[in-house]
């Protein structure tokens, strides 16, 4: 399945769609949003530009193996909720910055979390398709 | 230095126990709880009563002669010490039984002496008939015991507590429930067979094939007699009704009168005790089934007696074997003059057994026929019950204690020799015991066979135990079973009679049970396990539909109302629209065209949470649309051309089972919003997003700070799916591919 118009466009969506899933990601917290949308946007541009490029072409411009991506997102997301467990509080409670940063708004764990889960979805997805696509 | 240590442990335990003969038999009742778990009130809990000391003394005490006399026995046996731990198991299993002060401690110690049985039964595991025996008894008794179990749980439901001495002091509540006669008989389940009453009597002969040691200990101390101490301990709570004498007295005598039967027809000396034993089971039940004070009474010294002499009898029955090398009595005769001692223990405990004077069998027996005479009910015909089963008793004693040692070697092919010590010490010592209790009844009575009695009634009874009574019918009684049993003894060797077991017997409806019980597995897997995916699915989602649907139909009380149709017409659009996309994906004879419906139906319903103000949903269940689509249609474009391949009568099995399913669910959502929400959970998380999650995303907030532990469950589980996926879709994958 090869299509001129589907190869030359996801060339120009996919950063665009990464962009907007990093968008999904941390705006997440006060508008719709979230890690899980903002995963499952990653999956979506990286399965269209493996579907005009082939299933090699699509792992190459991934860089990193989706299962490294959901161990990573599973850490990240543990990671988040052991946190808290230095400062003394119990498991998962959420810990903010007093200060805010430029882009994000106020930082803190919930966001680490979130990622956590951006990543997981993002590497389970793209794990599926990757593997579906490789016979042909 | 082994074998001291070893006895150590059931001779201290008896030690112990023989020191609370006193505190018990002043009315004292001993007991040690520990908690186990608290939130059921169930509680590992202990208690030493008359009843549980007399078992007890029993247990260690034979217990400790078993273990000195296996010693020898298995002399150079491989497995010598495997068999010692398996006895010592199996008597800390029956202590756990007898003493249990809760009902569920009872159970699980009731199970382990199954088990432990069955390691003691099957202890020569190269022998098929030893494993078959193992499996056997492990069956018979592991059903009654889930029947027992069953019992249990409804009687701690009735009376509210497992704790044995609040059952015990609710005897009236339980006899006059509705679950009463339910309890009755699950409780009988397990009580009869374990103890092998009819028609569950036929594992007990199997279980010969155990080495003689062990046989000796099941038979008269040990597992059988659970069964009657199950009677005997919940006979406060169940007994005194119709139901309960006409089950027991019933049961017990048919029993009672089989295994004396059985045991003259057999030659082995082990298998005419253990036919005996049956027997003797049978006497205790009906005992216990009469109810009287004096049966009671009669049960609880009959109970001692027996284990005296049939431990002695299966003990001596071993020595013969090992010193002459047989145990066909159609072979043996007058061996008594090479083993003295050994004859002297089989002479003493058949007599015992006989229930000749001045043993303790005939105080037994005297008891036993007294009771009879005074059943409740038609005591014309349970004395002739038990003036038969006494007569065959006679014989059978004669048969195995009397037969082998006495008169002249019959078969000059045998070889006896003295055998040493520890084969003789051991059934002596309980053959004189019941010479001793002969002598000193009252001593007896008083501080073991009361206590015990006092239990089982569930209140004091006074017993008076004595060898002579007087010129009475009870005596005369006891004369002439004398004489019918020395003529049955006499005629027995004139007549040949079949030994095989008849074509009648309840074995073989074991035999055909277990038979048929591969091929019912068999049709079982057929259904259940057939490898057919759409079969899985449909038994998999008919059961939850089915179940959903009982608790919908049963559990709603509040009627549904039908919502009214008031959407705007853009709704009733997106409504068509999803009703259209589905429609056409069960109508289509095009893989993608069903799969791009399928996507139509998706989008809709992503469209329906737009239009309802759910955004975040929206999202997402746009993307997961997307790339389902796109899973989709990668897997299927592997697939062979789409051919109609389902007939059309499953076709519209389908549609039926289809049809069901979406009908409950539309019921079961229906429902959900037909009730009143609860608007104070919501209103909670509205007003906490901010402040405490720092964040206007309500969804969010509650996904990554309030509840998100449970995203932490989700996402492990959605990294171990991948993980499986990926495990499921490699194998295959890399073995055309790359390399």
């Amino acid at each position: 399945m090869h299509s001129l118009i589907l190869a030359t466009a996801i060339r120009l969506l996919l950063p665009l769609m990464l962009l907007f899933s990093l968008f999904l990601l941390l705006r997440g917290h006060n508008e719709p949003g979230g890690g899980f949308v903002g995963g499952l946007v990653v999956a979506a541009a990286f399965a269209l530009y493996t579907l005009a490029h082939g299933e090699k072409e699509g792992r190459r411009m991934l860089r990193i193996a989706p299962l490294q991506l959901v161990a990573t997102g599973l850490l990240i997301a543990l990671a988040s909720g052991l946190l808290p467990l230095l400062a003394g509080l119990p498991f998962l409670t959420a810990l903010w910055s007093s200060v805010p940063a430029p882009v994000i708004g106020h930082a803190g764990t919930p966001l680490l979390f979130d990622l956590g889960v951006y990543l997981l979805v993002a590497g389970m997805s793209l794990l599926i398709i990757f593997t579906l696509m490789e016979e042909n | 230095m082994l074998l001291a240590l070893l006895l150590a442990i059931p001779l201290s335990l008896f030690g112990w126990f023989v020191l609370q003969i006193g505190p018990v038999a002043s009315g004292q009742t001993l007991q040690a709880s520990f908690a186990w778990l608290p939130s059921l009130g169930i509680a590992l809990s202990f208690r030493l009563d008359g009843l549980g000391l007399l078992f007890a003394l029993l247990i260690s005490g034979i217990g400790a002669l078993v273990l000195l006399y296996a010693s020898s026995y298995l002399h150079g046996h491989p497995h010598w010490g495997r068999f010692n731990g398996f006895i010592l198991a199996f008597m800390a299993a029956m202590l756990g039984t007898v003493l249990a002060g809760d009902l569920f401690t009872l159970f699980i110690f009731w199970e382990l002496t199954g088990l432990c049985s069955f390691l003691l039964i099957g202890f020569d595991y190269q022998q098929e008939e030893s494993r078959r025996a193992a499996f056997q008894a492990l069956l018979v008794t592991g059903a009654g015991g889930l029947a027992l179990l069953a019992g249990i749980i409804l009687l701690s439901q009735i009376v509210g507590s497992s704790d044995l001495t609040i059952i015990l002091d609710s005897g009236g509540l339980v006899r006059s429930h509705n679950l009463y006669l339910p309890i009755l008989l699950l409780m009988l389940a397990g009580a009869f067979t374990k103890s092998a009453q009819f028609p569950f009597h036929f594992w007990l002969p199997g279980a010969m094939a155990a080495p003689t040691p062990v046989s000796a200990y099941l038979h008269s101390a040990t597992m059988v007699k659970l069964g009657i101490f199950l009677l005997a301990r919940f006979s406060p709570v169940l007994g005194g009704t119709d139901s309960w004498f006409v089950c027991l007295t019933c049961i017990g005598g048919i029993t009672l009168l089989l295994g004396a039967v059985k045991a003259l027809l057999r030659t082995d000396l082990k298998q005419i005790l253990a036919w005996t034993t049956v027997s003797a089971l049978g006497m205790l039940t009906l005992l216990l089934g009469l109810g009287t004070p004096l049966a009671m009474t009669a049960a609880m010294l009959l109970l001692a007696v027996h284990a005296l002499y049939k431990s002695s009898l299966f003990l001596t029955a071993g020595a013969v074997d090992h010193g002459s090398g047989t145990r066909d009595i159609t072979r043996l005769g007058g061996i008594g003059r090479s083993m003295p001692q050994v004859a002297l223990a089989g002479g003493l405990a058949a007599l015992s057994m006989a229930g000749m004077l001045p043993l303790a069998g005939f105080i037994a027996k005297e008891l036993f026929y007294e009771a009879s005479l005074h059943a409740p009910s038609s005591p014309w015909l349970v004395t002739a019950v038990v003036f038969l089963g006494n007569s065959l008793t006679v014989a059978a004693a004669l048969l195995a204690g009397y037969l082998p040692f006495y008169g002249t070697l019959k078969d000059t092919g045998l070889h006896p020799h003295q055998v040493d010590l520890r084969l003789w010490l051991p059934p002596l010592i309980p053959a004189m015991l019941g010479l001793l209790i002969g002598f000193f009844p009252a001593v007896f009575g008083s501080l073991l066979v009361a206590p015990a009695v006092a239990r089982v009634a569930g209140r004091p009874v006074p017993v008076e135990l004595a060898l002579w009574h007087g010129f009475n019918p009870v005596l005369l009684l006891s004369i002439i079973t004398l004489g019918t049993g020395l003529a049955l003894f006499r005629l027995h060797r004139k007549i040949k009679l079949p030994t095989q077991p008849t074509k009648w017997d309840t074995e073989q409806l074991y035999h055909l049970l277990l038979a048929g019980l591969p091929g019912f597995a068999g049709m079982i897997t057929r259904y259940l396990q057939n490898g057919r995916l759409r079969y899985y699915l449909m038994t998999v989602t008919g059961t939850a539909v089915a179940l959903m649907a009982v608790t919908l139909f049963t559990s709603s009380t509040d009627s549904m109302d039908l919502p009214k149709p008031d959407g705007s017409l853009h709704e009733w659009l997106t409504a068509l629209i999803i009703l259209s996309g589905a429609l056409m994906a069960t109508m289509t004879d095009s893989r993608l065209a069903a799969v791009a419906a399928l996507g139509v139906v998706g989008y809709g319903v992503a469209l329906i949470y737009i239009l309802f103000g759910a955004p975040d949903l929206a999202m997402t269940q746009f993307c997961i649309e997307t790339l389902s689509i796109i899973l989709f249609v990668l897997v299927l474009h592997k697939l062979p051309r789409f051919a109609l391949l389902s007939s059309t009568g499953s076709r519209l099995r389908d549609m039926v089972v289809a049809l069901g399913i979406g009908s409950i669910m539309t019921l079961l959502v229906w429902h959900a919003v037909s009730q009143p929400l609860i608007p104070s959970l919501s209103a909670w998380f509205m007003q906490q997003s901010l402040p405490a999650g720092h964040g206007r995303n309500v969804v969010n907030v509650i996904l990554v700070d309030f509840r998100a532990l449970d995203t932490l469950g989700e996402i492990t589980v959605l990294a171990v799916a991948a993980l499986g996926v990926y495990a499921m879709l490699k194998p295959r994958s890399s073995k055309g591919g790359t390399d």
